[in-house]
């Protein structure tokens, strides 16, 4: 057995002579661990508590379909479509990268292109929101199409990841099966391992909207002047979002704002612990269907 | 040789790729290695141009502060003057705390869903604990000002400072509970999922031989834990804590809701502060001059530094001696 340098792996075995301290000590620790997870799940409780309890208050049709100061569906529509945008772009590209990882990248391709993926995966979302601004909007205008080119990059490394996971799971035989047949690569890649691979590639692309539309810090920057009265499904200017106008109404300190705020948290958040939750249900589903 | 062939041999004729099928193939083959190599070098250019992005927009401040506005503590838009030393104070104080607070909750509840919990928990609190990595930052901010803020300010802040006041770091408590303090809490919560599930993965990799046979020799849970699933593991450990610390690094939403944007230099972690990315969040929108946005810009590029730099490290880290352990496999 080989261990780690500098470890010696009989130091803190050795028996100390007093079996009820050393107990005790054991008895502590689990107590402790336990204590830890309970409390992560009480503050996890606590937050869904209060969001739920006074967001509730808020939410009724008017609030979901009409605009300010009556409701917030302009702002609902506007992270839909801003959304909608970012997968639009991330989605395509995390796949193709995805393919490029498990069909062609060599070990020495693969490992820069992974430390990329964890980089860009790594980048704080207010770098992405001043990229955006130096990029789209500087000079220009803001408008949700700069938003969404953040998101994407937001979504780009969960999306290439949770493919690539997918794509590995496919199993060989299949692979083996269209190639007896005399498939070319491209055929066997479009019409065996990706529809194949689909179910999980979607649903890891859900976990990564559910992640990217919550995020607030570049449409800060992107897209945070527009008209909270008004539906817009023109990407091309600053369009109105949930995240930038929970944040608004946070910091104007309005008792009426901030109720419209917690209904608008609870609506984002529901439609985020769902998507988490029920697309991490069907990807743990489809991945021991492929790894059976 | 019958002249008959058998159905399925004329079958296999009548499936035989013909030249031009075969040509198209190896057209379709290179165009789709082409397509995907053009989506990896798409992620590989965002990064530099990001980099780039950020860089040049700093680039007035860069030229006319220099390397001086990384500690320089005046930050008065007004007249001009920039310096990043506050912020990068207040960037190390908060993510500080939040890693000595948050890493060892986390690793706790990594050891309690690999060591203690029985099945059917842990597959209950495991995807919990994620999903508080799944809240977003802004009603976290949000839940932070309104419940965590009054009660820090009305609570933890007077109990700290009545039993541990005599530390500079728990001083006279501010009026509205919107302190480096309750950022530092907020950030904790929201390192602690990211560092809990990787530490989890980590110690379910630990070789179970090794563990029982430290039981087998008499040791306690604890002394598995400390003897055998933690020393196994330490490099893991040590990157996803750096891991932890690049996301509490680079929080901006969040903390600029609770922090309470101070200028100022504390020693108390009562007094209202600022982070790099913060900063950036609060006055990017009300930015007039070009200098002002330039140093905000700054701000970026250090915040980028560090962050790229932490989990460069923690790859680093976690590549070079990760798994050590587990060779006896």
């Amino acid at each position: 057995m080989s261990a780690g340098p500098g470890f010696d792996p009989t130091a803190p075995l050795t028996a100390s002579g007093n079996l009820r301290r050393r107990q005790a000590v054991s008895r502590a620790a689990e107590i402790g661990a336990t204590a830890a997870a309970v409390a992560a799940i009480a503050v996890l409780a606590l937050i869904v508590y209060t969001v739920v309890s006074r967001g509730a208050k808020a939410i009724d049709l008017d609030f979901i379909f009409t605009g300010y100061p009556t409701g917030v569906g302009p702002m609902l529509l506007g992270t839909i479509v801003i959304a909608l945008v970012a997968t639009a772009m991330a989605m395509p590209i995390g796949v193709l990268i995805a393919l490029f990882l498990t069909e062609y990248a060599g070990s020495r391709a693969a490992g820069p292109l992974r430390l990329t993926l964890d980089l860009l995966n790594g980048l704080p979302s207010i770098i992405l929101g001043l990229f955006v601004f130096a990029l789209l909007v500087d000079h220009k205008q803001q408008s949700g199409f700069a938003g969404a080119v953040a998101l994407a990059i937001i979504e780009l490394p969960l999306i290439a990841r949770g493919s690539q996971e997918v794509l590995l799971l496919v199993p060989k035989s299949l692979r083996e099966a269209s190639d007896a047949l005399g498939v070319a690569r491209w055929r066997s890649v479009l019409t065996v391992v990706l529809p194949t691979a689909l179910g999980g590639i979607v649903t890891s692309t859900v976990l990564a909207v559910a992640r990217a539309a919550g995020e607030t810090a570049p449409l800060i920057l992107a897209s945070s002047v527009f008209d909270p009265k008004s539906f817009s499904v023109n990407p091309f200017e600053a369009m109105p979002n949930v995240p930038v106008w929970i944040y608004k109404l946070s910091e104007e300190g309005n008792p009426e704002g901030f109720t419209e705020a917690w209904g608008m948290s609870l609506l984002l958040v529901s439609f985020i612990l769902f998507a988490s939750l029920g697309a991490r249900a069907l990807l743990a589903r489809s991945k021991r269907k492929l790894s059976s | 040789m019958a002249t008959t062939a058998s159905p399925a041999i004329r079958v296999g004729r009548g499936a035989r790729v013909s030249p031009r099928r075969r040509r198209f193939d190896r057209v379709a083959d290179r165009a789709l290695f082409g397509i995907c190599l053009l989506a990896a070098l798409i992620a590989g250019a965002t990064i530099v141009l990001v980099g780039y992005q950020v860089i040049h927009g700093a680039s007035p401040a860069i030229s006319k502060f220099g390397f001086a506005f990384v500690y320089e503590t005046t930050w008065q838009p007004n007249f001009g003057t920039f310096g990043a030393g506050s912020v990068l104070f207040g960037t190390a104080v908060t993510s500080t705390f939040a890693l000595l607070l948050g890493g060892p909750v986390a690793i706790a509840i990594a050891l309690f869903l690999t060591l203690l919990a029985p099945g059917r928990v842990r597959g209950l609190i495991g995807p919990l604990v994620e999903l508080l990595a799944a809240i977003p930052s802004v009603i976290l901010g949000f839940w932070g000002l309104l419940v965590l803020a009054p009660f820090v300010q009305s609570n933890l802040e007077p109990f700290l400072h009545g039993n541990l006041g005599f530390l500079p770091i728990f001083g006279t408590q501010q009026t509205t509970g919107l302190s480096v303090f309750t950022a530092s809490l907020i950030l904790t919560i929201m390192v602690i999922p990211i560092i809990a599930s990787i530490s989890r993965d980590l110690f379910q990799s630990v070789p179970p031989e090794l563990q029982d046979g430290a039981g087998a020799l008499g040791a306690t849970r604890w002394e598995v834990v400390r003897g055998i699933v933690l020393p196994t593991t330490a490099s893991g450990v040590v990157a996803a804590c750096l891991l932890g610390l690049g996301r509490a690094l680079g929080e901006a939403i969040a903390v600029s809701q609770v922090i309470g944007a101070g200028s100022e230099l504390h020693a108390s972690l009562f007094e209202p502060g600022d982070t790099l990315a913060s900063r950036i969040a609060l006055q990017f929108p009300g930015a007039l001059t070009e200098l002002h946005k330039a140093s905000l810009f700054y701000l970026g590029v250090m915040l980028l530094v560090i962050g790229l730099a932490s989990n460069l490290i923690a790859q680093w880290v976690g590549r070079r001696f990760a798994y050590a352990g587990t060779v006896a496999k």
